[in-house]
């Protein structure tokens, strides 16, 4: 199955990822969203991060996953290579999220294609058809 | 569809109607309004007009095109007693904004030294995605100059005496609270001080092309065609991202977002708790900005005075102006006759000051205050000045720049990065990119033509036509 698919958007990158599961698709919006920035494939394995966020629904789980990740992109420099374990459960008020993923910091080894500032809410979708889930996101660039 | 009805050439209505509480009015050419048509601007500049404690209407300036929320290109004032402020109002570079900085050097100065000129300028200025900035700060500097802004660059050795007053707001807005700045913010702001960032964010140098308003222009220190400016279009970087994220994310928490057309219209009332945090946070995220433009200017300064072996004072290096546009500001209006204190939030809009204003910098005041529109990259910018008009019809504002008119997706497809150098570079401009793919983004052809986005303003009478620059090396983030 296709990780993910862009869409025709004018200012900024649109795409919607997909998964088996809830879990695979919020993996694969991650990796969507640095593919903007760099080809997630050929970035090395060598950091490995841990994370746990809550948040109130689905859509603004979205968006605090992708804005983590922006914030190490900021802080550390860090680029993603792949998102090794996720795990979503429905707590008391909202959702948890669970995940272990690896990256490696920017370096003139990796061909930069774009930038991503910001994820939004902007035609944010999430919808499960024909035990597909579809995760449609807008970032700003 | 939403139902526009032509006022006069360049005036249009959206008539109140369903949840909105006054009616839109839309500053645009036929064939500005043409393009408006073709996306959700129009239903954005509806939806913003629903927000409460909205006054008079809800405004697009004749460069608005699609946004979050809010279009880019909005502007919007709500009352300070019973309105609200929007994170979404202001956008996600918080104090997104241009500046400008005139010299003594002619053109044909700058065509014997343009190579060296430009490296020296690369070097110097931090481009692009995960480029350090060329000096690391502490927590506690970080601090400093959100509280202080420009102030503590000049402080600091990064400026001149003086230059805080050719800058909006002289470089610091005193609301900044850096008890609402987020530990995130923090982390992401720490890195990027001084660095020009990526997307649309360029450093251009440029000649005067052409002067319309001889006695203004000599004002702002615009004196003949041929003269070299530099231009520095720039914002907050991270930390402005992660600021108006934050204020999202906790409004959305506390008020909910049930009844919202659009989750991204998300606000607070603005003398709440968090209505005045976001403000705090906000104004901390702007005086970031514009230290960031202050260290590029000093950078910049650095650069010619080396390539050019004089002191920059001696090449005339003085700020012409610095102007905000993304960014919300308590201000004194008079609507319906009575003086009244409101909340305008310009989003990819300019705040056009008339003369006479005390907001306007002294040395500017008889004329009205300068405002920068940048083009695209390649084509024209303009120098425009505030209007009486103005603060009648739009709370001081006017256009940004060139509105985006072709996804930044299709552009890439649709243009290559070479060939949109080779291209810039037949028409004499250089041009250093820190990604090919940018700069295909970034195309000129992708823009609104913002010669008709001047002109619009011009004939509104919401910016007067000063000046017309057009690019001769471009340093594209």
């Amino acid at each position: 199955m296709k990780k993910y698919d862009f869409l025709p958007h004018t200012a900024d990158a649109k795409f919607v990822a997909y998964g088996k599961t809830c879990d695979e698709a919020f993996a694969n919006c991650a990796v969507a969203m640095f593919s903007v920035m760099v080809v997630p494939e050929t970035v090395k394995p060598k950091i490995k991060k841990l994370l746990k966020i809550e948040a109130e629904d689905l859509e603004s789980l979205v968006y605090d996953w992708l804005e983590h990740l922006l914030v190490l992109l900021d802080s550390e420099n860090f680029i993603l290579s792949s998102v090794g374990r996720i795990v979503i459960s429905k707590i008391d008020e909202g959702y948890l999220l669970d995940a272990e993923f690896t990256g490696d910091t920017i370096s003139d080894d990796y061909d930069i294609l774009g930038f991503v500032k910001a994820v939004t809410y902007n035609d944010m979708e999430i919808k499960e058809k024909d035990g597909v889930w579809h995760i449609t996101v807008v970032v700003d660039r | 569809m939403v139902d526009v009805k032509k006022i006069d050439d360049v005036i249009w209505e959206i008539p109140k109607s369903g949840k909105m509480n006054v009616s839109a009015r839309v500053y645009a050419s036929d064939a500005l309004m043409k393009n408006m048509k073709l996306d959700k601007t129009l239903s954005q500049v509806s939806n913003v007009a629903c927000l409460p404690g909205i006054v008079k209407h809800s405004y697009a300036m004749p460069d608005a095109h699609q946004g979050y929320g809010f279009s880019i290109g909005g502007v919007a004032a709500f009352s300070v007693e019973d309105g609200v402020i929007s994170p979404g109002g202001v956008g996600y570079d918080i104090n997104c904004g241009v500046r400008l900085i005139r010299t003594d050097l002619k053109k044909e100065d700058f065509d014997k030294k343009k190579v060296n000129l430009l490296n020296e300028i690369v070097n110097n200025v931090p481009a692009g995605l995960g480029k350090k900035a060329k000096l690391r700060f502490s927590r506690d500097e970080l601090s400093e100059i959100m509280s202080k802004g420009v102030r503590w660059a000049i402080d600091n050795g990064f400026g001149w005496k003086g230059d805080e007053k050719r800058l909006e707001e002289n470089g610091c807005m005193k609301s900044a609270d850096l008890n609402c700045v987020s530990d995130n913010a923090f982390k992401r702001g720490m890195p990027q001080i001084g660095s020009l960032g990526s997307g649309n964010h360029f450093l251009e140098i440029q000649s005067v092309d052409e002067i319309f308003d001889e006695n203004t222009a000599k004002v702002y220190g615009l004196t003949e065609p041929g003269q070299v400016v530099i231009m520095v279009h720039s914002g907050s970087r991270g930390l402005g991202h992660q600021i108006a994220s934050d204020y999202l994310r906790s409004m959305e928490k506390k008020y909910g977002i049930a009844g919202l057309p659009d989750r991204e219209l998300i606000n607070a009332p603005f003398l709440s708790d968090l209505g005045q945090e976001y403000y705090g946070a906000m104004s901390a995220a702007a005086n970031y900005a514009w230290v960031n433009r202050q260290m590029m200017a000093y950078w910049i300064r650095e650069s010619f005075s080396k390539v050019f072996g004089a002191d920059a004072r001696e090449l005339g290096m003085e700020i012409v102006y610095d102007v905000a546009h993304n960014i919300a500001k308590r201000e004194t209006h008079t609507v319906d006759g009575e003086k009244m204190d409101v909340v305008v939030h310009r989003k990819g809009a300019t705040r056009s000051f008339a003369p006479g204003r005390i907001e306007v910098p002294e040395i500017y005041r008889a004329v009205g205050q300068p405002v920068l529109l940048p083009g695209s990259m390649g084509t024209s910018s303009y120098v425009l000045s505030g209007t009486e008009k103005a603060m009648e019809v739009s709370f001081g504002s006017t256009a940004h720049g060139a509105g985006r008119v072709m996804s930044r997706f299709a552009a890439v497809k649709k243009f290559r990065g070479e060939r949109v150098k080779q291209e810039l570079e037949a028409k004499g401009i250089t041009v250093r990119a820190a990604s090919w793919k940018g700069l295909s983004e970034e195309a000129p052809q992708v823009y609104k033509d913002v010669d008709e986005v001047v002109r619009v303003s011009d004939a509104a009478g919401i910016g007067k036509l000063v000046a017309k620059v057009k690019p001769l090396g471009v340093l594209k983030g």
